[in-house]
């Protein structure tokens, strides 16, 4: 498969594993920001291939993974209304609130709909005038013009009974923070999606402000091979910058016109990430103008009381400084299955990648 | 015993954890016994000198027509591989329909026509069967259950239970892998996908019984259905004193099913087969069979995949395309719903 099979190709990871190898004199621990690298990584079995120098660590870059449980508390609220439709993506249907999960609440006769996009939830929308179709809206900079587009779509179309409950969130804050908190960082293995969109910008205040590197990398094993070795070649040259290994994908510049549709739908406000804390406008709300369409102003609801599950260190595994296996809950009372915290349920939650491929 | 869940969940049905949970912690707790607690594909039920398996299976596809067969084919299918996994010769098959009110008639002939045709060219004969038709709403469509019995052959009675394995065999599987999986999902329109997929769906007792009948070492069959190849491999391994190794350059996948996967992020290894048998053999007769297989139309790309292993006791890994290694868990949590 054309554009697939060259990056997944055996005797290219393991020439970029020894000149890896060959490169690294000290050791180096490097976080991936992406769940999708989480889940590639542990896919491929990289980490079998790396000298014992290298260290990969995972960061918070599963959008599910950071949603506080308020969000779901609140999205669960919602499906127990009967003038709700709940529209969704699949990963977040299984994730526990406090008390309940929306995969409960459907079992219970909630209207919860799986989409793909939210260009489905508008045709659930069209279809079904008297509802009020609620979009739960998750991720970075990937998802967040998508949804951008929606509303403006909806705008456009006169969908009145469409609404975004936003929990959409933006990527550089976090980073900054954990190196701020002290987590021992030596490199980032940069997003890959987020940066189509937002380019290689948004990461130059990291080696400038940091001295640490990023390398924006694709989701393949040689692309992340790739990057590592690019990063591995910064540390021992002392040059920290900002590089793309995914040029195929990411421009400098990134996607212009998604960065402009994101800045007229959403504005930055401070926001709570599971393992960080509130982070300053780290957040995307939904601006005044298209207040019609915003879940949280136009539909209130009482939400339970907060519960955090005991026992469960997703905010230390978020920061980097725990990994899955370090969990008391890990694989006995949280499985994919039923799980306990949200690294556990998303697809690209580093518990899952963990309990599926390297257990 | 109190449940942790007060209602039942897609995930129950899955045939991942979750269902395997519901089956030890309800069904086979109460109705226990000691044919059910071998929990294989048929059970094998002894009368006199001679051995029978007997299977059940029911089917809720969604939708029930899609490329490469429909609810009837897969029905027959699904039941006759059940039985031919455990060793044994398929022969009797019963049928139950739930019928939704305003079903168009054609399409129920459409189904019965085509599980004819399958049981024909499968040699098994439907000798008995039910109908019910419930209000518009309350079924979606057909759901279909079948059941059949087949004759076991003493010497393949162990078959179904895997005990004789041992390190050094050798791990087949007669073809790629994910295909119905991705057929059904193609076929929904919800995605608005036009991919060249189709089901695999096939019956497998003519490719099993040449393999027996050549006289090779099977140790163990199992149809990899929902949950796929990764499924049937952790179950396999699960809490035995061997370990299963994989390489992933074997497996074969197709490029529609790839780029499906891809594109919805999953895993093929854990996408659903229907004309798929994952066969552990003696090392020193699994090139032979094999050549066995390749000569059937649903075993043109068998081939060997892995073996079994002193090392890595209790569970299974794969080698992966470039050369890294990870483990094979059972599927957990819900993949795909409705797909068989």
């Amino acid at each position: 498969m054309k554009y697939i099979d060259e990056y997944r190709d055996k005797e290219i990871v393991r020439l970029l594993a020894e000149e890896i190898k060959r490169t690294v004199t000290k050791p180096v621990r490097l976080m991936e920001v992406c769940g999708g690298h989480t889940m590639s990584i542990q896919k491929y079995g990289i980490p079998y291939l790396l000298p014992e120098e290298v260290e990969l660590i995972s960061g918070p870059g599963c959008p599910v993974c950071v949603t506080s449980r308020t969000y779901i508390d609140r999205a669960v609220a919602y499906s127990r209304r009967d003038d709700v439709i709940i529209t969704t993506y699949g990963d977040l249907i299984r994730v526990p609130g406090s008390s309940s999960s929306l995969d409960k609440e459907k079992a219970n006769g909630a209207d919860v709909r799986i989409v793909y996009s939210i260009l489905d939830a508008l045709m659930v929308a069209k279809k079904n005038r008297r509802k009020k179709i609620v979009f739960l809206g998750i991720g970075f900079e990937t998802t967040a013009p998508i949804s951008a587009a929606g509303i403006i779509k909806a705008q456009m179309a006169g969908l009145t009974n469409f609404y975004l409950y936003s929990a959409h969130k933006i990527m550089p804050p976090a980073m900054e923070t954990l190196i701020d908190e002290g987590v021992k960082i030596d490199g980032y293995i940069g997003p890959g999606h987020v940066s189509t969109i937002t380019g290689k910008g948004i990461y130059l205040s990291i080696p400038e402000k940091y001295g640490l590197g990023v390398v924006i990398s694709g989701f393949e094993p040689v692309d992340l091979m790739q990057s590592i070795l690019m990063l591995v070649q910064q540390i021992e040259n002392k040059e920290p910058k900002v590089e793309i290994e995914y040029t195929r994908a990411v421009k400098p510049e990134g996607n212009v016109k998604a960065q402009e549709m994101l800045d007229e739908v959403f504005e930055y406000r401070d926001d709570w990430w599971r393992g960080l804390g509130i982070l300053k406008n780290s957040g995307l709300k939904i601006r005044d103008k298209y207040a019609m369409h915003d879940a949280e102003v136009q539909i209130p609801v009482d939400t339970e009381p907060l519960v955090e599950p005991k026992g469960c260190i997703c905010g230390d595994i978020l920061r980097g400084v725990s990994k899955p296996k370090d969990c008391k809950l890990f694989g006995t009372v949280c499985t994919p299955s039923d799980p306990v915290g949200s690294c556990m349920v998303s697809n690209e939650g580093s518990c899952a990648a963990y309990y599926l491929y390297n257990r | 015993m109190k449940s942790k869940y007060d209602t039942i969940l897609l995930g129950h049905g899955s045939g991942g954890k979750l269902s395997h949970d519901l089956i030890s912690d309800l069904f086979t707790k109460h109705f226990d016994n000691d044919i059910l607690r071998q929990q294989a594909d048929s059970a094998v039920l002894e009368t006199g000198t001679t051995h029978l398996a007997y299977t059940t299976d029911s089917f809720v596809v969604d939708p029930i027509f899609f490329p490469g067969g429909d609810i009837g084919k897969l029905a027959i299918a699904g039941t006759v591989n059940d039985l031919a996994v455990s060793g044994a010769l398929p022969l009797y098959l019963s049928v139950g329909f739930i019928i939704e009110e305003g079903l168009p008639f054609s399409d129920l002939e459409q189904v019965v026509l085509s599980m004819a045709e399958e049981a024909r060219k499968a040699g098994v004969k439907i000798v008995t069967g039910d109908t019910k038709v419930v209000d518009r709403g309350k079924c979606d469509k057909l759901f279909i259950n079948t059941s059949g019995i087949g004759a076991l052959d003493k010497q393949n009675v162990p078959i179904s239970s895997g005990k004789n394995i041992k390190a050094g065999d050798k791990i087949i599987i007669n073809g790629s892998i994910g295909d119905h999986g991705m057929a059904v999902m193609a076929a929904r329109n919800e995605l608005n996908i036009t991919a060249d997929i189709t089901s695999d769906c096939a019956c497998l007792n003519g490719l099993i019984k040449s393999a027996l009948d050549a006289g090779a070492q099977i140790r163990f069959m199992r149809d990899a259905t929902r949950g796929g190849l990764g499924t049937v491999i952790s179950e396999l391994v699960k809490g035995k004193n061997y370990g299963i190794r994989l390489a992933e350059d074997r497996l074969v996948v197709n490029d529609g099913v790839r780029g499906m996967c891809e594109l919805l992020g999953f895993d093929p290894i854990y996408v659903a087969n229907e004309g798929k048998v994952v066969m552990v053999v003696a090392k020193e007769d699994a090139d032979h069979v094999v050549e066995i297989l390749k000569e059937h139309p649903a075993g043109a790309q068998s081939a060997i995949i892995g073996e079994i292993t002193n090392d890595h006791q209790g569970s299974a890994w794969l080698e992966t395309l470039v050369g890294g290694k990870r483990i094979i868990e059972m599927l957990s949590g819900q993949q795909l719903p409705r797909i068989c």
